[in-house]
């Protein structure tokens, strides 16, 4: 481990780390917890190696491709069969996917 | 006395409420795909693509009308347009979501700082600051479903995933509920003559969320502030409101905080519930969209969009006042919407270019008096597109009613028949054998004869009794079978009668 990854990880907490698995409904051990943060840390140092490069005077942007106004005309078009739709449902009831019960909180 | 009035001022609230509406653009096909957006009367997940179950290896495109419509609504109220304006991702996790974020815009709006006149009658008018006007796309339905075992379970129609959906944020500007809900009314007045939106809130098209709050009057700081959702109607916006004025009053007197929270109205209980939500604070993890190319409106495309611009709301409204002659509560009927103010125009128009004072007046008080009855009488209600009637043949009923050929009453049964069959008010008056006999050669005859036979009464009313007038007039009206026009009739007896008594 190098020593920019050991500063990483240091300022990588267990809090952000369980943070993260709640926000994307993953349940996380104690130990995967510690697995994580030594694993994302080695992500953003890895990441960090962008800010070596010089961006002095260029313009911030949050495009990768050098495009604009990419746009279609507004003409629908037909839709998939719902048989197909349905295909990949882990859960079907009719011609609804089936979920668990959420609780109404949106 | 001023003591307590001041004692009381003190003790008292200001009401802060700002308002975030989301309304669905009725463009042909959806937001970054091309599926039909006009999802109400399709039968559930067949209106789906593999970009709206958010298939690996597909790709947004945007819609470039939604674009144009979402400008053409900020032009209307008074936003910038900035630049350029970016997509972002929104990250939550939730079964509405199919990928598992929402495509909106952070902080890159396609419009920005804008405003609003809310007017109201006895409050005058007051100017609504509007934050932002931007682009997102819609949810899936979730249905919530019970079975007979007690499961509870959900549904998800993709059908609505991806519809354009523009959210309108406003400053906290408002003072009242009952401003908050003309704020509303005028906005959804302003989409449906954009044509950009149905804007029905029953059906879903037209969604708030309100955030409300109170201070001392005189204080910068807001207060702690709530969040209503789950609101279905313009009343229950005004109503939840209300309740939610009250308990933050009462809570603050009584020395408590307010928690800053979400609550819902409870419509059947008239009372906003405390929605513990498991994530104390939102944390979308916003950041910029991969796959959308930002887009770029160069300041000739905004002047284009301003230009073709239709008139607004209040402009025709004053406009209706100033040129027709109309009342305040005449011209706001008309302007409601579009359609009722562009089918009383054809009438007045039909009338050409020289248009007698008055006449325009009279085709307004016919259509929200008479016009607007029979519609609503109607089983099922009409509206102005299944009516036979036509415009120009409204504006023939009042040319005929201003020339004094039939009276106001005879008018009312002319067009019912007119508003019945789609006969010109002309061939109603011919048919029906009904025409106003005034002017004094008509009447004179029919005079003469009732005074012939009701001597008596003219003898009493020549004796001083006032009411036996009345029974002429009304004799008189009978020989003509109704024709007569009674005031006329009334002023020529009176005339005959003082003539004989000298
Ligand atoms: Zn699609």
């Amino acid at each position: 481990m190098s020593d920019s990854q050991a500063s990483a990880a240091e300022t990588f907490s267990a809090d952000q780390v369980r943070h993260l698995a709640t926000l994307s409904r993953v349940g996380m051990t104690p130990q995967e917890v510690e697995g994580f943060r030594a694993e994302l840390a080695s992500i953003l140092s890895h990441i960090q190696a962008l800010a070596a490069v010089d961006t002095e005077g260029v313009p911030p942007t949050a495009n990768g491709a050098d495009l604009l106004n990419v746009q279609a005309e507004d003409d629908a078009r037909p839709s998939l069969p719902v048989e197909a739709v349905l295909a990949n449902a882990p859960q079907r009831e009719a011609d609804y996917f089936r979920v668990q019960a959420v609780l109404d909180s949106s | 006395m001023t003591t307590t009035t001041v004692a009381r001022t003190e003790t008292s609230w200001e009401t802060v409420i700002g308002l975030e509406v989301h309304t669905q653009l009725r463009t042909a096909s959806k937001m970054f795909c091309r599926c039909p957006a006009d999802y109400a009367a399709a039968a559930p997940n067949t209106y789906v693509c593999p970009l709206c179950l958010g298939m690996p290896g597909t790709l947004p495109v945007i819609n470039r009308t939604a674009v144009e419509w979402t400008i053409r609504t900020a032009l209307a109220l008074n936003m910038r347009i900035p630049e350029l304006s970016k997509f972002d991702r929104k990250n939550y996790p939730y079964p509405d979501l199919m990928k598992g974020y929402q495509i909106s815009q952070y902080d890159m709006p396609l419009s920005e700082g804008g405003w609003m006149d809310v007017e109201i009658d006895d409050l005058g008018r007051q100017r609504i600051g509007i934050t932002r006007v931007h682009l997102e796309e819609d949810t899936a339905r979730l249905l919530h479903r019970e079975n007979e075992a007690g499961e509870r379970f959900s549904l998800v129609d993709v059908n609505r995933s991806g519809v354009p959906l523009m959210e309108i944020v406003s400053e906290p500007d408002m003072r009242s509920p009952q401003q908050a809900r003309q704020y509303l009314v005028q906005l959804r007045q302003i989409l449906r003559y954009l044509g950009v939106s149905t804007a029905d809130m029953e059906k879903g098209s037209f969604r708030c969320d309100a955030n409300i709050s109170l201070r001392r009057p005189g204080d910068e700081a807001l207060g702690a502030k709530v969040e209503i959702k789950n609101m279905n109607s313009f009343r229950s916006v005004q109503r939840a409101l209300e309740f939610e004025q009250l308990r933050q009053a009462a809570a603050l007197e009584a020395g408590e905080t307010i928690a800053q929270e979400t609550r819902g109205w409870d419509e059947e209980a008239q009372v906003t519930v405390s929605q513990r939500s498991k994530e104390a604070a939102h944390d979308y993890r916003y950041f910029p969209e991969p796959d959308l190319p930002p887009l770029q409106t160069a300041a000739e495309t905004v002047e284009a969009i301003r230009a073709a611009l239709p008139e607004l709301p209040a402009a025709r409204r004053a406009r209706f006042e100033a040129d027709y002659g109309l009342q305040p509560f005449e011209a706001g009927l008309l302007t409601e919407e579009p359609a009722p103010a562009a089918w009383f125009e054809r009438a007045v128009a039909s009338l050409g270019d020289d248009v007698p004072a008055g006449l325009p007046r009279g085709i307004a008080t016919w259509f929200v008096g008479e016009l607007t009855r029979l519609m609503h009488d109607a089983k099922p209600p009409d509206t102005l597109e299944t009516i036979v009637v036509q415009p120009a043949q409204l504006a023939g009923l009042v040319q005929l009613i201003d020339a004094g050929t039939i009276s106001n009453t005879q008018a009312k049964d002319v067009f019912a028949e007119m508003y019945a069959s789609g006969e010109d008010a002309e061939a109603v008056v011919e048919r029906l054998g009904v025409s106003q006999i005034s002017g004094e050669d008509a009447l004179a005859p029919i005079i003469r004869q009732v005074l012939e036979e009701h001597a008596q009464a003219a003898e009493d009313y020549r004796g001083g009794k006032a009411e036996a007038l009345k029974f002429l007039v009304g004799q008189t009206m009978r020989l003509s079978r109704g024709q007569a026009n009674p005031a006329q009739a009334s002023e020529l007896l009176r005339a005959a009668l003082d003539d004989t008594a000298e």
